[in-house]
C-alpha cells in the first residue's frame, strides 16, 4: 500500500490524522482463483454491490477527510463495467489512481478507456513465471499468456506499470524467474509479497508455507536482484513474517493511514479485519466515513499503543511496530488483542513456528480454489 | 548505465508523466505522488521540481536557486543532484539530452 517518506513520516500517537489512502474493493466477483485470495470465505453478492453513484459519493468524502491515493481493487474491479466512470470520479476528486487487476478481462481498448478517463498507475497480478504453474495456482486456463499480453498493452498505452507476485513455496523457487520476467515486461516497480496466512490462505496453508530454506534462498535472491535491478525497476520484497523473529508494522497502524471499504460498503482498518470475528464494522449506507474514521469503534478500538497488553506495553518497540498484526494474532491465538506471535516476545512465538514448521514439512501438494 | 547514474550537471531532468506533484489540503504542504508512494516535499525540493520539466539543465536550476536563496551555488548544485538522484532511483525521473 501507499507509503508516505521523509521528511514527515506520519506516526500513530495522534489518532485523529486523516487517512493517506484507501482501498476500495469494488467487486469480489473474479474469472481466477487463486487458493491464497485475501477475498473473505463468504464473498459479497453483486446485488449487494455499492452503485456507481455510491462510490462516486464514497470518492468525493475520501478526497475530502484527506486521502491521497486510492486503489481501485476486487475481486477482480475490470469486472465492473462503470470502471472508467469511477476512475474519473477518482481522478476529479484529485485522487491518485491505481487499478489493481489480475488483467485476464482486459484488452487493448479498455485499457485506453482507463488510461483517458484518468487513470495512473496499474498494478498486474501475475501467479508464477511458468504457465502451467501459474494457470495451475489460479485454476484458469490460458490466464499467463493473456497477462503477458497486457503488460504489453500498458506500456503501449503508457501507463506505469507495477507487477506483483503472490509468493509461496509451489512458486518460490522461481523467484528469480519472476523477477526477471517482470523487468522483461517493462515493469516499473515489482511487489513481491509473501501470502498472509488469514481467510483462503489459512485453509490452504499445509499447501502454501514455505520452508525455512526456501524463504532464507528467496530472501537472498531478492537482495540480489534489487542491486541488479536498482534504478530500473524498484523492488518492494516484503520478508514473510512467521519465520521472524519480530512483527511487521501492519498497515502502518490500526486506524492509521489505511483504510479498505468492502464491495457492500463496509469500511474496514485492515482489508483482513473481517476475519476477526466478533468484530463489527460500519457500512457507509449507514455513515458517513468521517465519521467511521473519527469514531467508528473498530476503529479505535487499536489505534495507536494504550490498547496493548504486555510484553508490548513496556516495550521499546511499541512504536515501531505497534504491536504487529490483529489479523494474526486472532487467527493464532484467537485473541485480536495478543501480541502478534511473530514476535519472539510473544507467550505464542513457539507455537506459530511450530504451526509453520508442520506446514511446511507436510508437504501438502494440493489446496481449495477459493469460488 | 542508469538514469540515476548518468545525471551531470548539464542534463535536462523531466519529472515522469506519471508522477504529479500537488497540493495537499489536509495537511497544507506540497506533495509528490506517484504509484504507491507519496513524498512530502520542502520548499527547495518544490522549487526544483517546478523546474524539471526538460527544458533547462541542472546547473542552470542550481544557478537560479542560489540566487534567489542567496546561498552558494556549488552547495546548491550539490543539493539539487541529492534530490534529483534519488527521484531517478525510484525510476520517478527522466532525462532529455542532446537539446541545443
Ligand atoms: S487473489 Fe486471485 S482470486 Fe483473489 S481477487 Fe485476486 S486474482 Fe482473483
Ligand atoms: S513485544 Fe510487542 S512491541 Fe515489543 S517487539 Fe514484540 S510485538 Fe513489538
Amino acid at each position: 500500500m501507499t507509503s508516505l517518506e521523509a521528511p514527515t513520516k506520519q506516526t500513530t500517537s495522534a489518532g485523529q490524522r486523516p487517512p493517506v489512502a484507501m482501498l476500495a474493493e469494488l467487486t469480489h466477483r473474479c474469472p481466477l482463483q487463486c487458493p491464497y485470495c485475501s477475498n473473505p470465505t463468504a464473498l459479497s453478492r453483486r446485488s449487494d454491490e455499492l452503485s456507481t453513484g455510491e462510490w462516486v459519493d464514497i470518492f468525493r468524502q475520501a478526497a475530502a477527510l484527506g486521502v491521497l491515493q486510492i486503489h481501485l481493487s476486487g475481486g477482480e474491479p475490470t469486472a465492473r463495467t462503470d470502471l472508467p466512470e469511477l476512475i474519473a470520479a477518482a481522478r476529479e476528486n484529485g485522487l491518485y489512481t491505481n487499478l489493481i487487476t489480475a488483467g485476464v478481462l482486459l484488452t487493448p481498448e479498455k485499457i485506453q478507456t482507463y488510461k483517458e478517463s484518468g487513470l495512473d498507475h496499474l498494478q498486474l497480478s501475475i501467479q508464477d513465471n511458468e504457465a502451467a504453474n501459474a494457470d495451475r495456482i489460479a485454476n484458469y486456463k490460458n490466464g499467463h499468456t493473456k497477462k503477458l499480453a497486457v503488460a504489453a498493452w500498458v506500456r503501449e498505452a503508457g501507463l506505469p506499470l507495477t507487477v506483483n507476485a503472490v509468493v509461496h513455496r509451489q512458486n518460490l523457487d522461481h523467484l528469480e524467474a519472476i523477477i526477471d520476467l517482470a523487468a522483461g515486461l517493462g515493469a516499473h516497480r515489482l511487489e513481491i509479497a509473501h501470502v498472509q496466512y488469514y481467510g483462503w490462505a489459512l485453509r490452504n496453508r499445509a499447501a502454501l508455507m514455505p520452508t525455512a530454506d526456501q524463504v532464507a534462498r528467496a530472501n537472498a535472491a531478492a537482495a540480489t536482484a534489487s542491486e541488479t535491478y536498482r534504478g530500473r525497476m524498484v523492488i518492494d520484497y516484503v520478508v514473510p513474517d512467521y519465520y521472524a523473529r519480530r512483527p511487521k508494522r501492519c498497515m502502518d497502524g490500526w486506524g492509521n493511514q489505511f483504510f479498505a471499504i468492502t464491495p457492500r460498503g463496509l469500511v474496514l482498518p485492515c482489508h483482513a479485519a473481517e476475519t476477526i470475528t466478533g468484530m463489527t464494522f460500519s457500512s457507509l449506507r449507514d455513515h458517513t466515513l468521517d465519521w467511521i474514521w473519527r469514531q467508528d469503534p473498530a476503529f479505535q478500538r487499536f489505534r495507536g499503543t494504550d490498547w496493548m497488553p504486555e510484553p508490548c506495553q513496556s516495550c521499546e518497540f511499541r512504536d515501531r511496530d505497534l504491536g504487529g498484526c490483529r489479523c494474526q494474532a486472532f487467527a493464532i491465538t484467537g485473541d485480536a488483542a495478543a501480541t502478534d506471535p511473530v514476535c519472539a516476545l510473544s507467550p505464542n512465538h513457539d507455537l506459530l513456528v511450530a504451526m509453520a514448521e508442520d506446514s511446511a514439512a507436510s508437504g501438502a501438494p494440493n489446496y481449495q480454489h477459493r469460488r | 548505465m542508469t538514469v540515476a547514474e548518468a545525471i551531470t550537471e548539464e542534463s535536462r531532468p523531466k519529472l515522469a508523466d506519471f508522477v504529479r506533484v500537488e497540493f495537499d489540503k489536509a495537511r497544507e504542504r506540497w506533495i509528490l505522488q506517484a504509484p504507491e508512494r507519496v513524498l512530502v516535499l520542502d520548499e527547495t525540493g518544490k522549487e526544483i521540481l517546478d523546474r524539471a520539466t526538460g527544458a533547462v539543465t541542472v546547473s542552470e536550476i542550481a544557478a537560479r536557486l542560489a540566487e534567489e536563496y542567496d546561498a552558494p551555488a556549488d552547495v546548491i548544485q550539490h543539493d539539487v543532484l541529492t534530490v534529483l538522484r534519488l527521484l531517478a532511483e525510484k525510476n520517478f525521473l527522466e532525462i532529455v539530452d542532446d537539446q541545443p
